[in-house]
């Protein structure tokens, strides 16, 4: 790990110190150490089952047993329970983007409760996201995998929490949506959110983030700041295999 | 031939009525193990037994505190809701991971050990509980039978009931969460509602659900141990038929049914106790997740 790169404790919103995680008997995460600082996008790259999403999940205690230290704005948080970790402000946006079928759009949007103030208003939602506001009564699961997947980042944004927790938001959509959801992760780093964003293509994580962790079997492997990637692009291919 | 049905459906009529009653109850009691099952994905076998429960808490709020039944109206649903809040948080939520069988015997297993309690306690004979004085006295005019004022106050009372429920699951921020962690309970959970706290409190409001149905039926039938278990078996044919879970659904299958009923009391009165498992296996074999749940 560069030198420059090696976590100080100073001006971090988020510091992981060796965590681990398990689900059940299978332990998934080896010792993850990251930290973040306000303001900040960094991504997490890897290939698939290297343990980002459990990453990200470990953070929110939605794995099964934790083990190591998360401190967020200097509270340690690894004995939390999923609630308090929410509350305490970072914001998660799943995979799966976590849209509730039986909720309509609007329904879905203020489903997350305020965890502090500065979270975006329904009219700036509304303004940044138009289709959410012609489409507020569709069922939240009748709108397009991409507008899916910006109620899932809009609803977070409504709560307050300085931290969002991205997990690929890109997956699955055609490429001009994918230029949109980089357009408001700039937009949303703009307004002062700090953002992990968890990715597979490095090439969109270039576009958006301001540091990459590569992580590999369940442990961080290697750091590369945005400005390095040119010269990094030969590592990372043999990191990411692509 | 004209007249020969206007005298079929005069007869009709009151069977009718009476069984929009037990529809009242079949609704309540189902709507509850709705609400318990969507949130907990435990059946709540118990179920007949919290309603007996309420029935003898509004008799020992009458007979050795001297509250009535308006006051017991209240106290007795949070009480046996209180009640559920302890076998909660002590046993059911041990099991939320497991298979649903495992809820149903254990929820089985108590409801066994409340009534035995309960028998042992005051005998199987049964104790009477009147109707308030407000209830009582000459019956309500329908124009085609005299109903009962208790029997007319019970069909209102329990169809505002399920009204009410409906509208703060459908219509409230309350409602969302519910059907939120029904999908994606974690999910919820992460966003900063405390999903452990909100099942217990679904478990007691379905618990107390049923304890109101047992005040409701306190007068009507006499107060004794088994008078759970008579109706749950026809509630969780109700259920069945209904779909698991579905809240408008067990609604509208609970008094559709006790309709039917009624209505084959005076069709072909020897086939009225069966007529509800005949639907419940025609729905099986047609709409296995019943008439409004979802596959």
């Amino acid at each position: 790990m560069p030198d420059a790169l090696a976590p100080t404790m100073t001006g971090t919103l988020l510091a992981i110190r060796d965590l681990e995680a398990w689900y059940g008997e299978s332990h998934v995460l080896h010792g993850v150490s990251i930290d973040i600082r306000p303001g900040e996008v960094v991504t997490l790259l890897g290939r698939n089952g290297a343990g980002k999403t459990s990453t990200l999940r470990a953070i929110m205690g939605l794995t099964g047993r934790r083990k190591g230290s998360i401190v967020f704005e200097g509270r340690e948080t690894i004995r939390m329970s999923p609630d308090a970790i929410g509350r305490a402000g970072i914001g998660y946006c799943p995979e799966e983007r976590g849209i509730f079928a039986s909720l309509d759009v609007t329904e879905n949007l203020m489903l997350p409760p305020r965890v502090r103030d500065g979270g975006l208003d329904i009219p700036t939602i509304h303004a940044l996201f138009p289709n959410l506001k012609e489409r507020a009564r569709s069922p939240g699961t009748k709108l397009s995998g991409g507008e899916q997947q910006m109620l899932a980042i809009a609803r977070i944004l409504r709560t307050g929490a300085p931290l969002l927790l991205l997990d690929e938001p890109t997956e699955g959509l055609a490429p001009v949506i994918v230029q949109q959801i980089g357009a408001m992760i700039r937009e949303i780093k703009q307004r002062g959110f700090t953002v992990l964003l968890v990715e597979q293509n490095f090439r969109f994580a270039q576009t958006v983030a301001d540091r990459h962790y590569v992580m590999e079997h369940g442990r961080v492997v290697d750091a590369v700041e945005n400005s390095e990637m040119a010269g990094s692009l030969d590592r990372l291919h043999a990191y990411l295999g692509v | 031939m004209l007249e020969d049905f206007l005298f079929q459906v005069e007869m009709a009529a009151p069977q009718i009525v009476l069984g929009l009653v037990n529809g009242a109850f079949y609704a309540l009691l189902s709507l509850g193990l709705a609400v318990i099952f969507g949130m907990l994905n435990v059946i709540n076998f118990a179920h007949g037994a919290q309603f007996m429960m309420g029935a003898f808490v509004a008799w020992m709020l009458l007979n050795w505190l001297g509250i009535p039944y308006w006051g017991a109206l209240i106290l007795s649903p949070l009480i046996v809701g209180a009640f559920g809040v302890v076998l909660e948080r002590l046993m059911i939520s041990r099991l939320y991971k497991l298979d649903h069988l495992y809820g149903l015997l254990l929820t089985f297993g108590l409801a066994l050990i409340i009534e035995g309690v309960f028998r042992n306690t005051f005998g199987s004979s049964g104790l009477p509980y009147a109707p308030p004085a407000s209830l009582t006295g000459a019956p309500v005019d329908l124009g085609f039978m005299l109903l009962p004022k208790y029997r007319l106050w019970v069909v209102v009372a329990a169809f505002v009931t399920c009204i009410a429920t409906w509208l703060v699951i459908e219509k409230t921020r309350l409602g969302a969460y519910l059907r939120a962690a029904t999908e994606n309970a974690p999910l919820v959970q992460a966003f900063g509602v405390n999903v452990p706290r909100m099942i217990t409190l679904t478990y007691a409001a379905g618990v107390g659900l049923a304890a109101l149905a047992g005040v409701l039926a306190a007068p009507i039938y006499s107060v004794n141990p088994a008078m759970g278990s008579n109706f749950i078996i026809t509630v969780f044919a109700v259920v069945v038929i209904g779909g698991m879970g579905s809240i408008l659904g067990s609604v509208i299958t609970g008094f559709g049914l006790g309709l039917v009923e009624g209505l084959t009391r005076v069709v072909y009165p020897e086939a009225s106790a069966t007529v509800i498992f005949v639907i419940m296996a025609i729905v099986l074999l047609a709409r296995p997740a019943g008439l409004f749940g979802r596959a």
